[in-house]
């Protein structure tokens, strides 16, 4: 499969509820220090839990897709975020050391 | 957001046209901002900013804080000659999100089997460019070595705001194009936007080495300020 553009990923956004599927949309917001993916970059994430671009390096992705259920199921937006090593609130960290916010919500 | 906003969106993508995604923070709702509207809008001062600096953003507005997700069109990659060279820059740059497409008026070498997966042309570039409407969004590259073919390439990227053109050839080549280029009526100003010999000094050799040099030099141009690309 080619890498996924950022057009792409949102035409796959388009394209997944339009075939009926329950879509959720994460955008990265912010980050602060070294950070993998650039604010605006996207994640579209299916009720199945099938998911097309980053908004992390492969750190953090798993818990953007877990959330993304709990968005799908509830349709209120909500805003995440990583940071190294922040065990209490989030299992998992970006190793770069940097801190992102995410904003998850469903596409209706 | 809402489906139609998405889709909305993804129109003015395929069109090449910019826009920008307004999200306000505080309840979530999202409007779809295109560029031609920008003019007209409360927000436009950050709008526009945005939309120059190609970066997706926070800001504190007067009527609260909303999230700009600026979409600016894909760059596109112009190559002309369907060479050696072409057939290792073409995967290349494909993989690094750009539109490519080859324009050579040498059937032998035009062909799609050569390039598969990208738009080929075989024609003359005074025929083949001015449809495929050079922007600031675009990269052009001359790699024929033949003056006939290149030059008038040359002139047609010269003539737009492409972000990026770079030439084929040693230093030598260069001076006698450049020379041939201002007999044309290009100025300084225009010779200096040329990159040649082109290519990040890597010492490369082999064909996908200057590609892999071309394809560095131009996300330097497309990605750093101006000067630093040089």
């Amino acid at each position: 499969m080619m890498l996924a553009r950022d057009e792409d990923i949102l035409k796959a956004a388009e394209d997944w509820r339009k075939q009926g599927r329950a879509v959720a949309l994460a955008t990265v917001i912010e980050t602060w220090g070294s950070a993998p993916r650039p604010v605006g970059a996207n994640l579209v994430i299916d009720g199945e839990g099938n998911f097309l671009g980053s908004v992390s390096g492969g750190c953090v992705e798993g818990a953007v897709v877990t959330e993304a259920m709990d968005v799908i199921e509830s349709g209120k937006a909500k805003t995440l975020e990583f940071g190294v090593a922040d065990e209490t609130a989030w299992k998992v960290g970006l190793s770069c050391g940097g801190t992102i916010r995410v904003y998850v919500e469903k596409v209706d | 957001m809402r489906l139609t906003i998405l889709s909305n969106l993804n129109a003015e993508r395929v069109a090449r046209r910019p826009a920008v995604i307004v999200t306000d923070m505080a309840n979530g709702e999202h409007r779809l901002v295109k560029a031609a509207d920008v003019a007209g809008d409360a927000l436009k001062d950050v709008l526009e900013k945005h939309l120059r600096s190609g970066k997706s953003g926070l800001e504190d507005t007067p009527s609260g804080q909303v999230f700009l997700t600026v979409y600016v069109p894909p760059p596109k990659l112009v190559i002309t000659g369907a060479v050696h060279i072409s057939q290792a820059l073409s995967p290349m740059a494909k993989m690094a999100g750009f539109d490519v497409t080859i324009v050579d008026p040498r059937t032998a070498f035009a062909t799609q089997e050569r390039f598969p997966d990208v738009k080929v042309i075989a024609e003359w570039p005074d025929k083949a460019l001015p449809p495929l409407g050079v922007d600031r969004y675009t990269a052009f590259v001359a790699l024929t070595h033949d003056p006939k073919i290149d030059d008038p390439a040359l002139l047609h990227a010269l003539n737009s705001d492409c972000f990026y053109i770079g030439a084929l050839g040693s230093k030598k080549t260069h001076a006698r194009r450049v020379e041939r280029l201002k007999s044309q009526g290009v100025d300084d100003a225009g010779i200096a936007r040329i990159h040649a010999p082109i290519g990040l000094s890597i010492a490369a050799v082999t064909p996908p080495e200057i590609a892999i040099s071309i394809m560095a030099q131009i996300v330097a141009s497309l990605r750093q300020a101006p000067e630093a690309a040089r």
